[in-house]
């Protein structure tokens, strides 16, 4: 009886203190590299176009990353479009969908313009602004630092007196680039011979 | 052999042998120069045919001058210019109408005089045809020029000053980039500048604008270099770049550069030598690193016509504005080179060069490789115009349709940057904006080699520039949504911090008052609280008094007495008149008849509660009687009962008067409210009130009575 104990003893006390050390060691681990929040939201935060205009029906960009984490749809951003609906369906190995109508459909890029002679100071579209890009004091005139405006919308409907306008953004030569060109038409044989002549003669002086 | 000698023969043989050595180095240190002067080739590169002889017949010429100059206020690789004219305002030919707004930006001038007579955008060649802000100038033929500041002897100043010359006379590259050459000339990269190169490549096709700059203004451009190696402080070497297409130009310079230490160095054709990476790899070996700039290894490049631009800015005083430019096309009758004032409308070129209208293919602005056609050919010649080439449609036929990639690899072959083409243009289709940049995509240097070698005619190049401008904005995009979020999280913050702050200051409030009355009770004895006591238990009293003077059952009965006399009287009023009134208004006055009895009732009631009280409080004998005496003793009661009195009289009165008088008097008072109510009803429509609609139906069921009344007054005038 007691050899047969002897015999399992030396195992399982190895076997056993094993368990505990590493067990040990996970449970430093886990408090001593712990990340704080989910790596995931941050990333897909990251993707949202942080104009926090809400009309996703979240309060801003950061809760409607969580809400994507926590498996709501990828369709529900306008301002970011198709563009940021692939990127997502890219990060979270998804099939892209099409913009959700729903929530609004993809527009020109936009900036809010206070039309300052009608501003009467009630401050009412700073307290809306989620960005901060209104400045003004009560009872003096506002207006919209235009380079941190994000075109969300949410001023113009606070303001009393329908002062503020949402302007596309203008092109500007600094902001242009070309686009991609379009695919060249299909040629057929015969077509081909016309163009065949300029295209040997480039490619001998090459 | 003694040792003596030993030594000797030893020192002897050393003597020798360092000898030897130094005349080593002397022939190493020679070769290495020789090696380093001996051209490099670089990967890739195409021969497309020169075209060069069209416009090289002719020396530099001139057209007369444009009666309107669009001036744009960017020109230059960064910022727009601040304008510093107004409308309507006279400027002389060289007075800055435009500063330079921060570090990388570039000023602008009047290239002649005459009178500002627009600061709008103007037409502008670009591939995008958007217009810049620009001064449109009115000249007046008179070319006065403003005041200059020449400069006899430049090494008399310091090499900052000579910066700030540069950068006043508004010098940018004149290869085709313009960066601005002040910003180049001071490098923040913390390397050693060892080598100046000045380019004089020109290696893309038609263009020979530098070609007949170095032959005809060789000594300016050396004076020029000149100053640039003293801006920098005298590199080591100080090398010339021609291609070996331009024999006259290697000439010159080599002439010009005789008696200096400057190096003409010469080597054979191919494009794209003249790219500043592509040169800086021929003449010194070096590779200019990933995203980097020539300074990070130690080398400053600058074009010929820069060269002589700093040279005129410096020891005349000259600001930036002409430039020689490459007028060719087949189109054209007359093809060279002119020196023409910038903002010079490009139409106004080709009227003086014949220009066949009905031949002409497009107006391509630059060269056919790097070039792009303009749209407008108003918009005017500005720093970076290097060439107007005007082709037919033989000359340069329009490009077939693109085909599909057969990665057959030609581009890969040609790129000078040594990258993969064919991959390139797969992610820029597919715009996978991480490929291309792990592909390198920014080291392309946009020389169109790709595009011309491609069996397929795919237009590589358009696709590149797209996916870089594609990257970039995206870039700004991010740091955008970054700042955006940045801005966000802060107000968040903030506002919660509002938030708590507040909470704390509610809660620290309480706790203050919840204290206070702690202490409050703690402290009784304490004389304070004693004297709030005493006052506390005052105004106890003075409340108690009021309430009992209220509640005195005297008055109550007062009250109930004379609340079940007028009801009685009322009671007695519409009895009356149920009897006078005809059929149809019975009911209406039966109903009102049986409310008053049931508050006469109640009245009744509540005497009989009030008599009660007022026995069992008087605890004796007393009665309504003496609580009238009582209530008579004060004053306010005898007023009391004068009014009491009045209204008896009245009542008395209007209950002798006859029916008809009465009538007449109640009509009277009605037309009065009718006039009263009429008015409101006006006021609040012209207010916009809201009660509009319920002041409208008051005055209508008013007059309705009125009519009412006025009907019975005329039934009795009928019966009487």
């Amino acid at each position: 009886m007691l050899e047969w104990f002897t015999a399992i003893s030396t195992p399982v006390l190895v076997m056993g203190g094993m368990a505990l050390a590493f067990g040990a060691l996970l449970g430093f681990a886990a408090v001593r590299f712990r990340v704080e929040g989910d790596p995931l939201v941050e990333k897909v935060d990251a993707l949202l176009p942080q104009t926090q205009c809400g009309q996703c029906g979240y309060p801003g960009c950061r809760p409607y990353a969580e809400a994507i984490v926590n498996g709501d749809t990828i369709n529900k951003c306008p301002p970011g479009g198709q563009a940021t609906i692939n990127e997502l369906a890219n990060l979270l190995d998804m099939e892209p969908v099409p913009l959700d109508a729903e929530h609004g459909v993809e527009d020109v890029r936009k900036v809010a313009f206070i039309r300052e002679a009608e501003c009467i100071g009630c401050t009412k579209c700073i307290q809306a602004c989620p960005v901060d890009a209104i400045v003004g004091a009560a009872k003096y005139m506002h207006t919209v630092i235009a380079d941190e405006c994000t075109g969300c919308d949410l001023c113009v409907e606070p303001c009393p007196v329908d002062c503020i306008d949402m302007i596309p953004l203008e092109a500007s030569l600094q902001d242009w680039h070309p686009q991609i060109p379009a695919d060249g038409v299909r040629l057929i044989a015969s077509d081909r011979q016309q163009h065949g002549s300029s295209a040997s003669d480039k490619r001998d002086a090459a | 052999m003694s040792p003596e000698q030993e030594i000797t023969r030893r020192e002897q043989r050393g003597d020798a042998e360092s000898e030897r050595r130094a005349s080593r180095e002397v022939q190493l240190i020679a070769r290495e120069h020789q090696r380093a002067l001996k051209p490099n080739d670089f990967h890739g590169g195409v021969h497309p045919p020169e075209n060069k002889h069209q416009s090289t017949g002719e020396p530099i010429g001139s057209i007369p001058l444009a009666e309107t100059l669009f001036v744009p206020l960017v020109q230059h690789v960064g910022a727009s210019a601040l304008p510093l004219v107004k409308l309507g305002e006279r400027v002389l030919k060289g007075q800055m109408i435009g500063e330079a707004d921060g570090l990388i930006s570039c000023a602008v001038h009047a290239p002649s005089s005459g009178t500002v007579v627009a600061l709008e955008p103007v037409p502008m060649p670009h591939p995008s045809g958007l217009p810049v802000d620009g001064v449109v100038i009115r000249t007046d033929g008179e070319e006065q020029w403003c005041e200059l500041r020449p400069c006899e002897d430049f090494r008399k100043l310091a090499p900052l000053e000579l910066l700030d010359k540069i950068r006043d006379c508004g010098i940018a590259g004149l290869g085709g980039a313009g960066f601005p050459a002040a910003v180049k000339l001071a490098p923040h990269t913390g390397t050693e500048i060892d080598t100046l190169i000045i380019n004089g490549t020109e290696c893309e096709p038609y263009i020979t604008a530098d070609d007949m700059t170095m032959r005809e203004r060789a000594a300016e451009i050396i004076a020029g270099v000149e100053i640039l190696a003293y801006i920098l402080d005298e590199p080591q070497r100080v090398l010339i770049g021609i291609e070996d297409n331009k024999p006259e130009a290697i000439a010159a310079m080599r002439k010009a550069a005789e008696g200096t230490r400057f190096d003409v160095v010469v080597y054979p054709t191919k494009y794209p030598s003249g790219g500043e990476k592509q040169l800086i790899q021929i003449l010194t070996g070096r590779e200019v690193p990933n995203r980097g700039l020539p300074a990070n290894v130690g080398i400053i490049c600058h074009n010929t016509g820069t060269a002589r631009a700093i040279y005129r800015a410096v020891r005349f005083g000259e600001p930036l504005i002409s430039r020689v430019t490459t007028v060719v096309g087949e189109a054209l009758e007359r093809q060279r080179n002119i020196e023409v004032p910038i903002g010079t409308p490009i139409s106004h070129i080709l009227k003086h060069h014949g220009v066949h209208r009905g031949r002409m293919q497009r107006i391509i602005h630059g060269g056919p490789m790097m070039g792009f056609t303009l749209e407008d050919d108003s918009a005017p010649v500005i720093k970076t115009t290097t060439c107007i080439l005007v082709p037919t449609d033989a000359e340069l036929p329009p490009p077939p349709p693109a085909q599909p990639c057969i990665r057959c690899g030609f581009c890969a072959e040609a790129c000078p940057a040594s990258l993969l083409p064919q991959q390139l243009y797969w992610y820029a289709r597919a715009e996978d904006r991480e490929k291309l940049q792990a592909y390198n995509l920014f080291d392309c240097i946009e020389c169109g080699a790709c595009s011309y070698v491609c069996p397929s005619s795919i237009p590589l190049v358009q696709y590149y520039r797209a996916a870089k401008g594609d990257i970039r904005s995206a870039e700004e995009e991010k740091e955008k949504s970054a700042r955006a979020r940045e801005r966000f999280e802060f107000r968040k913050l903030r506002i919660e911090k509002a938030e708590k702050e507040k909470e704390e200051k509610r809660r620290a409030r309480r706790e203050a008052a919840e204290q206070a009355r702690q202490q409050r009770q703690e402290n009784t004895d304490a004389p304070e609280a004693k004297a709030a006591q005493q006052e506390a238990d005052v105004v106890a009293a003075a409340l108690a008094r009021v309430k009992a003077k209220q509640a005195s059952p005297e008055q109550q009965l007062a009250r109930a007495q004379r609340s079940l006399t007028s009801a009685e009287q009322r009671v007695e009023r519409l009895q009356k008149k149920l009897n006078e009134a005809p059929e149809d208004q019975r009911g209406q006055l039966a109903a009102q008849l049986k409310a008053a009895q049931i508050k006469a009732a109640e009245a009744r009631q509540k005497l009989a509660e009030a008599e009660a009280s007022a026995g069992d409080s008087a605890a004796g004998p007393s009665t309504v009687k003496a609580a009238a005496d009582s209530s008579d003793s004060s004053p306010s009661a005898d007023k009391a009962q004068d009014a009491i009195e009045r209204a008896k009289a009245a009542a008395a009165a209007r209950a002798s008067m006859s029916d008809e008088e009465r009538l007449a008097a109640e009509l009277e008072a009605l037309k009065a409210r009718v006039t009263k109510a009429e008015a409101r009803l006006e006021k609040a429509r012209a207010e916009n009130d809201a009660n509009v609609d319920a002041f409208a139906t008051a005055l209508e069921k008013m007059q309705n009575k009125l009519e009412q009344k006025m009907r019975e007054q005329n039934n009795r005038g009928g019966e009487s």
